[in-house]
């Protein structure tokens, strides 16, 4: 990848705190940097209560956080926009809209005329194989296809990074699959720049040029690993020496992780 | 147990068209058959409990001499008109109190507050703010409808989900959008279930708004036939209520699949 100039996207320092109901301080991160370069494919992988929910929410700006900076394109961020088109782990699609006017919606907007909105919409439709859906209404699609519509209208705004926090985690495992090569197919054709979270080990490795390992309580990362498999990427890699072998050190490092954490937890005797 | 009726009592499993009709029916013929032999048996006195025919009969005279469409008439637009007049300002407010803390913190205490007063021990108040003729009938179905529609409809601002108008935020929306086409439509089903609801609930308050200086209304009839100790006159009245209930329900149900057929049961 591109290494000179500066990151498409930087965390620097990032730290987000609140009180709890008792008032004591919680951390939910604490010390986070990281960059993502112009068309990087970023994972961050981490057990649930990590914070990983919590670092994608602050780069789309939904929250802010309590220490530290998050710049894109070198203008810090200091709320959601555009820009930063986000997939969600439940479903997000507004019910009152057909899957052409909810991947519409962010060109509505936006002002964009009927013609180029319907144009752009049946484009990225199509992209995710939804071709003669489009006058469906989300209660009549199956949580695949669901996500499906969520990720066109993702794309048809044309964010500059494309956040997607657990997308496939509700979805049961044959889905999920299918997802994720749609997801690579889609990857390789666009380069689009994304940040990915999952505490699945292998879709991680699977999709990403990076995986970050975070830790929890508080969250931080842990550890970076540069995904060498060759691209195109396919699920049949997912059984290769080469695989396996990435897999067993993210395994590895996650499994100290949750020892550790459980060693916090238990009472101390 | 019988093995064919073992599929019959299985929890929220579904049972074939024609045994729930076929059950319904049975209910409703039971209780009508059950009214018949007490009536014509006369096991209860007449004056209690009229018979079904002597019911027909004053069904038939009220409509010969007008009174009963015109109690009708009179009644309906009681109801329609505090009904109307709640939901235009609960529907509103209701999803203000819903969604932002400031206007639940203004308004919920209140609400809560007037949402238990029993609806009849504001009728002397009312009689000498708004008088004894229509406008107080009004005000008591709306006070009856208002507050209880103010939190329903509060509630269901409240379960839309963060994540819809988050992901609204990540798609350009500002504020005012996501509130216009994001929050307002999201409530929408809950709206109309709540105001089905509370339609009925504006019903059952018609007695009591018919219970100060009323000459004409259903409730007026009904406490009217009371006192010449005619039970068929009140079994009609309680009767077309319930009929007119059952049919502004059945309306409503149409009414909001046809406005929102993405959200259609």
């Amino acid at each position: 990848m591109n290494l000179a100039g500066p990151p498409k996207l930087r965390i620097e320092n990032v730290a987000l705190r609140f009180a709890s109901r008792t008032g004591a301080p919680v951390t939910a991160l604490e010390n986070i940097s990281l960059d993502v370069a112009d068309k990087e494919f970023s994972v961050i992988v981490g057990p649930s209560g990590c914070g990983k929910t919590s670092l994608l929410r602050l780069v789309a700006g939904l929250i802010e956080p309590t220490e530290g900076t998050i710049t894109l394109d070198s203008r810090r961020i200091s709320g959601p926009g555009k820009d930063r088109g986000m997939v969600f782990q439940s479903y997000t699609l507004f019910p009152w809209l057909t899957v052409q006017h909810n991947v519409e919606f962010g060109l509505r907007i936006a002002g964009v005329s009927a013609a180029l909105r319907r144009e752009t919409a049946q484009r990225f439709i199509a992209q995710v194989g939804l071709n003669g859906f489009e006058r469906l209404y989300p209660k009549q699609l199956s949580g695949g296809m669901m996500q499906r519509v969520a990720l066109a209208r993702a794309l048809a705004n044309d964010p500059a990074v494309l956040l997607m926090d657990e997308p496939f985690g509700a979805l049961d495992s044959q889905t999920r699959s299918l997802m994720q090569e749609l997801l690579l197919d889609i990857w390789q054709a666009s380069h689009k720049t994304v940040l990915f979270i999952t505490h699945d080990i292998d879709e991680s490795i699977l999709l990403g040029d990076r995986v970050y390992v975070m830790t929890a309580r508080p969250g931080r990362i842990k550890e970076m690993v540069e995904i060498t498999l060759p691209r195109p990427r396919t699920v049949e890699m997912l059984t290769t020496d080469a695989f396996m072998a990435i897999k067993r050190r993210i395994m590895h490092s996650i499994h100290q992780e949750a020892m550790r954490s459980l060693a916090i937890e238990a009472p101390s005797t | 147990m019988p093995a064919f009726l073992d599929a019959y009592l299985a929890p929220k499993k579904d049972i074939p068209r024609r045994a729930y009709l076929t059950v319904s029916t049975l209910v409703a013929s039971a209780i009508l058959a059950l009214w018949c032999v007490l009536s014509y048996g006369e096991m209860v006195r007449n004056d209690f409990l009229p018979t079904p025919d002597q019911v027909v009969t004053a069904a038939i005279s009220g409509l010969n001499d007008g009174s009963l469409p015109l109690n009708t008439t009179v009644s309906v637009t009681e109801i329609m008109s505090g009904f109307i007049i709640a939901s235009v300002f609960a529907v509103p407010l209701g999803i203000l109190m819903g969604s932002f803390k400031i206007a639940e913190a203004a308004l919920e205490p209140v609400t809560n507050f007037v949402r238990y007063l029993p609806v009849s021990a504001l009728i002397p108040l009312l009689i000498l703010w708004v008088g004894i003729d229509i406008t107080e009938k009004i005000s008591v179905i709306f006070i009856g409808t208002f507050f209880q529609q103010l939190i329903l409809i509060a509630d269901v601002a409240r379960g839309v989900p963060q994540d819809l108008l988050d992901v609204s935020y990540t798609l350009g929306a500002n504020r005012r959008t996501v509130v216009a086409r994001v929050l307002i439509p999201a409530t929408l089903p809950g709206v109309m279930d709540t105001l089905r609801v509370t339609l009925g609930w504006a019903w059952t308050y018609l007695v009591v708004a018919e219970l100060v200086a009323a000459n004409k209304g259903l409730g007026y009839f009904i406490l009217n036939s009371m006192r010449g100790l005619f039970t068929d006159q009140i079994f009609l009245g309680i009767m077309v209520i319930g009929l007119l209930g059952l049919i502004t329900d059945q309306l409503f149900k149409l009414l909001r699949n046809w406005l929102l057929p993405w959200a259609a049961a």
